[in-house]
């Protein structure tokens, strides 16, 4: 679970701040404090397809997924589930 | 007549029905404009006077709404700073028009006080939405800080207007703008031009009272902000939403809350025609605009394709005048390439290098006439002088766009090109100067060169070519961050080319041809040494949809 967040903020970090560590906590908005923006969302999902092998659907591009750390580990969780299962 | 007798005279026609909705919150348009009168009143109270210029840095909100006409209200000027704006172009801009007060979120105090502080002219800083805003007075010494939720709630603050002075040929906004010289100059409008364009505008979208719109669009973007005039002039509902990240999101919000107008720019379409439209229903869905760049001919068959009763307006305008053009729906499968003829209460011809009136059927720059063009710009009186010259009629100016056009027989309009290097991407105007100035500021950078390369989901993406200083080797990740920390999110350059020099013409400026035929190599310009840093930074624009060429 750690690990997931971290990966996510490390990559957060590289690809939307451009290496600056953010000042957001894992709980926060990535809209609001203006991290990530419609195109980001895409490099997003581009990330966790990739990194966690996991399939988003067009109905998951929602923020309840999506806009936060916390969102995004639960959400990969959810969807890693039924592999390991 | 006043730009806020919109609302006024709304009030009047629905006063309980609901005006606006942002997340949670519904507001009609009693108390819209009951909101509005008594920050008006307290915006006279913190010294606000006629013709004040009042910064408004705020989000798509319910209380951005209200402060444009609180503003308005009040007899001042107000001006729409977008939200990613940093705190020195921020300072800036409130410095250039001499600001008097400044409304702005909590959370963007702390960043912005510093400047705040040195920026001369402001007198007061309205923190909306954090109660406790009274407390970080001391974070912007020598300026009254004030919760704007502590101010209306004196109880002295009556709940009508306060009397007005002004008249509409007074300024009624500034609207800042990318010019090619790199600092943004702010557009004058006056009420009378404002009321002309909402009017023209709602006048051939056919808007009534029952009316739902759902606007993406910042407020700080003038086809945003003319969402909320325009419903104000027809009594309709608008939808404030604060980004296009979620479309699946926005897709549902539009289908529950039926949505019947639905303002984008070529970035949405591309990103809706991605998702399969027929899961929502959008019965309702009366209209949908186009305007910023371009549709792709290819998108527009798409669309038609797939919600064949929805109306799609193609339309053309600029800051200078908000809108010029729109091609009637009804002409979009005839004209797909075209953005029409000029709205009602306005006219339009091309004209030669000469200042010559040119034929239908030609090729030439695009002038404007009507009420909707601006005053000039703020104190920039040859930039003034150079887009606005004289009409047809004795001490008439007419706006020469800087676009040129072409014509058909039928008079219909195709966009050709700027006639200077601006780039629109996402819909918003980028000065490539401002961009380069701004790479150029970074120690490691010799010089840079910026340009817009056509791109389907954005229009035009922003590819920067930057010469090191000797000896030095800058990351494109570290001169991302450096744009990014200092200019608005929608001019970040999508991708960064390294060059030990660049290309000269024979007058020794940049050749930005040679560097746009670089770009369209099949071999593009790769970074000595360094292709990692500029795949991850450009990944982005991979994804998906592939960049345009």
């Amino acid at each position: 679970m750690n690990d997931l967040a971290s990966r996510l903020r490390h990559f957060i970090n590289e690809n939307f701040l451009f290496g600056t560590p953010g000042d957001f906590g894992d709980g926060d908005s990535l809209i609001e404090h203006g991290i990530i923006d419609s195109t980001g969302v895409l490099e997003l999902i581009a990330f966790l397809e990739k990194e966690f092998g996991v399939t988003v659907s067009d109905d998951e591009l929602l923020p309840e997924n999506l806009d936060s750390i916390e969102n995004l580990v639960a959400f990969v969780g959810r969807k890693q589930a039924p592999a390991h299962a | 007549m006043l730009l806020e007798s919109f609302l006024e005279a709304s009030v009047r026609r629905h006063a309980d029905k609901v005006a606006l909705v942002c997340g949670r919150e519904r507001v009609t348009f009693a108390e819209w404009e009951s909101a509005a009168n008594r920050l008006a009143r307290g915006l006279k109270a913190l010294g606000v006077r006629r013709g004040d210029r009042v910064a408004i840095h705020l989000e798509n909100s319910i209380e951005a709404a209200v402060a444009v006409f609180a503003v308005l209200k009040a007899g001042g000027t107000f001006l729409m700073v977008n939200p990613t704006t940093k705190p020195a172009k921020l300072a800036f801009i409130l410095n250039d028009c001499r600001a008097r007060a400044l409304l702005l979120p909590e959370k963007r105090l702390g960043p912005c006080a510093e400047h705040l502080s040195e920026s001369p002219h402001l007198a007061a800083v309205v923190v909306v939405s954090g109660s406790a805003a009274a407390r970080e007075e001391a974070l912007v010494a020598g300026k009254r800080v004030v919760a704007a939720e502590t101010l209306l709630a004196d109880a002295t603050l009556a709940d009508d207007c306060p009397d007005k002075e002004h008249i509409d040929v007074d300024l009624a906004a500034l609207v800042y703008t990318s010019g090619s010289t790199g600092q943004p100059k702010g557009v004058m409008l006056t009420h009378r031009n404002m009321v002309a364009a909402a009017t023209s505008i709602s006048t051939y979208l056919e808007n009534r009272p029952e009316d739902v719109i759902l606007s993406v669009l910042p407020l700080s973007f003038d086809y945003g902000l003319y969402q909320v005039l325009m419903a104000a002039r027809f009594g309709g509902t608008v939808h404030l939403e604060r980004s296009f990240a979620y479309p699946h999101a926005i897709m549902q919000r539009v289908a529950a809350e039926r949505v019947t107008g639905l303002p984008l720019v070529p970035t949405m379409l591309a990103m809706l025609l991605q998702m399969d439209l027929t899961r929502y229903d959008l019965s309702n869905l009366r209209y949908v605009t186009n305007t910023g760049a371009a549709l792709p001919v290819e998108h527009i068959r798409q669309l038609r394709q797939r919600l064949p009763h929805v109306a799609v307006y193609s339309m053309y305008g600029l800051t200078e005048c908000k809108r010029v053009a729109y091609l009637p729906p009804a002409e979009i499968d005839a004209r797909p390439a075209s953005v029409g003829r000029a709205m009602p209460n306005c006219e339009v011809y091309l004209v030669d290098d000469a200042g010559q009136r040119l034929p239908a059927g030609s090729t030439g720059e695009l002038v404007v006439r009507g009420g909707n063009v601006m005053l000039g710009y703020w104190e920039r009186p040859e930039e003034t002088a150079a887009a606005l010259r004289p009409g047809p009629l004795p001490g008439e100016r007419v706006l020469y766009s800087g676009d040129l056009f072409r014509t058909d027989a039928e008079g219909y309009l195709y966009f050709v090109g700027r006639k200077d290097d601006i780039i629109k991407s996402r819909g918003e105007k980028v000065s490539p100067r401002e961009v380069e100035d701004v790479l150029a500021s970074h120690p490691d950078v010799a010089e840079a060169a910026v340009l817009g390369v056509r791109d389907l989901v954005l229009g035009q993406a922003i590819h920067a070519f930057v010469a090191p200083a000797t000896g030095a080797a800058p990351t494109a990740q570290e001169l991302l961050r450096h744009c990014a920390s200092r200019l608005e999110d929608f001019m970040v350059p999508q991708q960064i080319h390294t060059s030990d020099c660049l290309p000269r013409t024979p007058n020794g400026k940049i050749d930005k041809q040679a560097l746009r035929a670089a770009i369209l190599a099949p071999a593009p310009c790769t970074p000595p040494g360094d292709p990692g840093d500029v795949a991850a930074a450009v990944s982005a624009q991979e994804i998906g949809y592939g960049s345009g060429w």
